[in-house]
C-alpha cells in the first residue's frame, strides 16, 4: 500500500469525525429550528434539582473516592499499548519474545499486587 | 448483481461520499433496530410485561414516534450551564460512535476503511465517548450530572483495561491487528486439523469473549453497570439537563455503539462476515457478508441485552473491585496462556 493510500485512509477517518458535526448541525440547527417551538420563560432555565430550587452551585465539591484508580489506569493503559506490537509479532519472536513478555507481565502484575496490598483497590 | 458491485470503480471522493452517506443512514437505523427488537420486544417478554402496543403494527413504530416527539421539544439550555461545552458534548459522543463504524468490515471490500490497525483504532476511538460524557456531566452545572459524569469516568477507565487486554489474546492468535485479517485468520484456521468450520476464536478465547462482553456492557453504561445513569439515585446522571434533540443524540449514540460493539465482538470471536464453507475472497460476500454479520451481531446483542434486562445494579465499589481484582488479572493470565500455547504449537 502506498503512502498516499495510507494518508487517505485517515483522511476518511477525519471526514467521518466531521460527519458528526454535520449531522448534529443539520438536525439541530436546520431541521430542529423549523420544527420546535421557542417560548422563553425564566423558570425553564433553572437547574433541575428534583423540583425544589437549587441550593448553592452545581459545581459542588464532592469526594471522588476512586481517583487513585485513574492514576493506576494511566500506568496500565500505556503498558497495555506496549503489548499490542508484541502480540502481532509473536510468531517471529518465538520463545525469546515469550520469555520477555512473561517478565514484562510479571512486573506489571507485581505492580497491581502492590497496589492491592497497599489497599488502593479498597473503597475508602 | 455481485459482479456488477465488485466491478464498479470509483474515484476517492465519490466512494468516500457514498461511505459517509451510508454510515449516516446506518447509525440511526441500527439504533432503531436494537431499540425496537431488544429494548421494547425482548425486554417486555423477559420481564413479563406488555411493552408498547399502540403506535403502528404491534407497536413497532413507537421509537419513530418518540423521535418525532423529541424533535418538537423546545431546546433548553440551563442558565448556569457552560453553554459551549454543553453543546459540544453530544457531538463528541456521536463522533466516537461514527468513528467506530469506520473499521468494521461487512465483507472483504465492504468496509469504510480497512485500517491496518483496525482493532486498535476501534479501541482507541471507543474511549473518546468518555470525554463527551465527562463534558456533559461537568457543563450541566447540576449536582446529579456532575456525579453521574464522574461515576461514568471512573467506570469507563476501569473497564477500558479488561477490554484492551481481552483483545490481545485474539491478536496473538491472528497475528494481525486488521479486522479483515482477523476474520481471514478465523476462516483459514483449523480445529485439530478439522478445517471445515475454520477456527472461530470463541473456541480458544472464550475467557477473552466473556471479559470483552462484560467490558462492553460497562462501556455502554447498561445495567448491571449503570451507576452513572442510575435513575433511582441520581435521576439520569449526565443526561439530566439534556432534553429534546440533544438527549436523542445520547440515546442514538448509546444504541448505535451497542450495535457496533456487538459487531466488533462478532468479528473478533465469531468469525465476522465469514460463512463456513465459503472462501472469504468469494464475490458472493458483497451480499452474504452483511447478512451473516448482521445475524452474528444480533446474537451477540441478544447476550448483551439479556444481561441488561435480568441483572440488578452493581454498587460502585463492587464495580471497581470486579474490574481490578477479577477481570484484569484473569485477562493477564489469558494473555500469557495464549502466548505460551501459540509458541509451543
Amino acid at each position: 500500500m502506498s503512502y498516499s493510500d495510507f494518508v487517505r485512509q485517515y483522511l476518511t477517518v477525519a471526514l467521518m469525525g466531521g460527519l458528526a458535526l454535520i449531522l448534529v448541525g443539520a438536525l439541530l440547527g436546520v431541521a430542529g429550528r423549523i420544527l420546535r417551538p421557542d417560548r422563553p420563560q425564566g423558570q425553564k432555565y433553572l437547574t433541575y434539582e428534583s423540583g425544589v430550587d437549587p441550593v448553592g452551585s452545581g459545581w459542588s465539591q464532592s469526594q471522588v473516592r476512586y481517583y487513585v484508580f485513574a492514576l493506576l489506569f494511566v500506568m496500565f493503559d500505556v503498558e497495555a499499548v506496549f503489548i499490542f506490537p508484541w502480540a502481532v509479532g509473536l510468531e517471529t519472536f518465538g520463545a525469546f519474545g515469550l520469555i520477555e513478555m512473561i517478565v514484562f507481565i510479571a512486573i506489571l502484575a507485581l505492580g497491581l499486587a502492590y497496589a492491592w496490598r497497599k489497599k488502593v483497590l479498597k473503597w475508602v | 448483481m455481485t459482479h456488477v458491485l465488485s466491478s464498479i470503480d470509483l474515484a476517492y471522493w465519490q466512494s468516500t461520499l457514498i461511505k459517509l452517506i451510508v454510515v449516516a443512514i446506518l447509525v440511526p437505523t441500527t439504533a432503531l433496530i436494537l431499540g425496537i427488537v431488544f429494548l421494547f420486544k425482548v425486554m417486555s417478554w423477559m420481564q413479563s410485561r406488555k411493552g408498547p402496543q399502540e403506535a403502528g403494527p404491534r407497536g413497532l413504530l413507537q421509537l419513530l414516534a418518540d423521535g418525532a416527539k423529541f424533535v418538537q421539544k423546545e431546546d433548553l439550555i440551563p442558565d448556569k450551564a457552560d453553554r459551549f461545552v454543553f453543546k459540544t458534548a453530544p457531538i463528541v459522543v456521536l463522533m466516537s460512535t461514527l468513528l467506530l463504524y469506520v473499521a468494521l468490515p461487512a465483507s472483504q471490500h465492504l468496509v469504510v476503511e480497512d485500517l491496518d490497525v483496525g482493532v486498535f483504532f476501534a479501541l482507541a476511538v471507543s474511549s473518546l465517548s468518555v470525554i463527551g460524557i465527562l463534558m456533559a456531566g461537568w457543563s450541566s452545572a447540576n449536582k446529579y450530572s456532575l456525579m453521574g459524569g464522574l461515576r461514568a469516568g471512573g467506570q469507563l477507565i476501569a473497564y477500558e483495561l479488561p477490554m484492551v487486554l481481552a483483545v490481545v489474546g485474539v491478536v496473538i492468535q491472528a497475528g494481525t491487528l486488521s479486522l479483515n485479517g482477523i476474520v481471514q485468520a478465523q476462516a483459514n484456521g483449523a480445529i485439530f486439523g478439522f478445517s471445515a468450520l475454520g477456527n472461530p476464536f470463541i473456541l480458544t478465547q472464550f475467557v477473552g469473549f466473556f471479559i470483552f462482553l462484560a467490558a462492553v456492557q460497562a462501556e455502554l453504561t447498561q445495567t448491571p453497570f449503570d451507576m452513572p445513569v442510575a435513575e433511582s439515585e441520581i435521576v439520569g446522571g449526565y443526561q439530566v439537563e439534556y432534553s429534546g434533540f440533544r438527549f436523542l443524540f445520547f440515546f442514538l449514540a448509546e444504541f448505535a455503539t451497542a450495535f457496533v460493539f456487538a459487531g466488533i465482538a462478532a468479528t473478533l470471536f465469531l468469525g465476522g462476515y465469514w460463512f463456513p464453507g465459503v472462501d472469504t475472497s468469494s464475490k458472493i460476500y458483497w451480499i452474504l457478508g452483511p447478512a451473516v454479520l448482521f445475524t452474528k451481531i444480533m446474537l451477540v446483542a441478544f447476550l448483551i441485552f439479556w444481561v441488561r434486562f435480568t441483572y440488578p445494579r452493581f454498587r460502585e465499589d463492587q464495580l471497581q473491585a470486579f474490574a481490578w481484582k477479577w477481570l484484569i488479572p484473569i485477562a493477564l493470565v489469558n494473555i500469557l496462556v495464549t502466548g505460551i500455547l501459540k509458541v509451543v504449537f
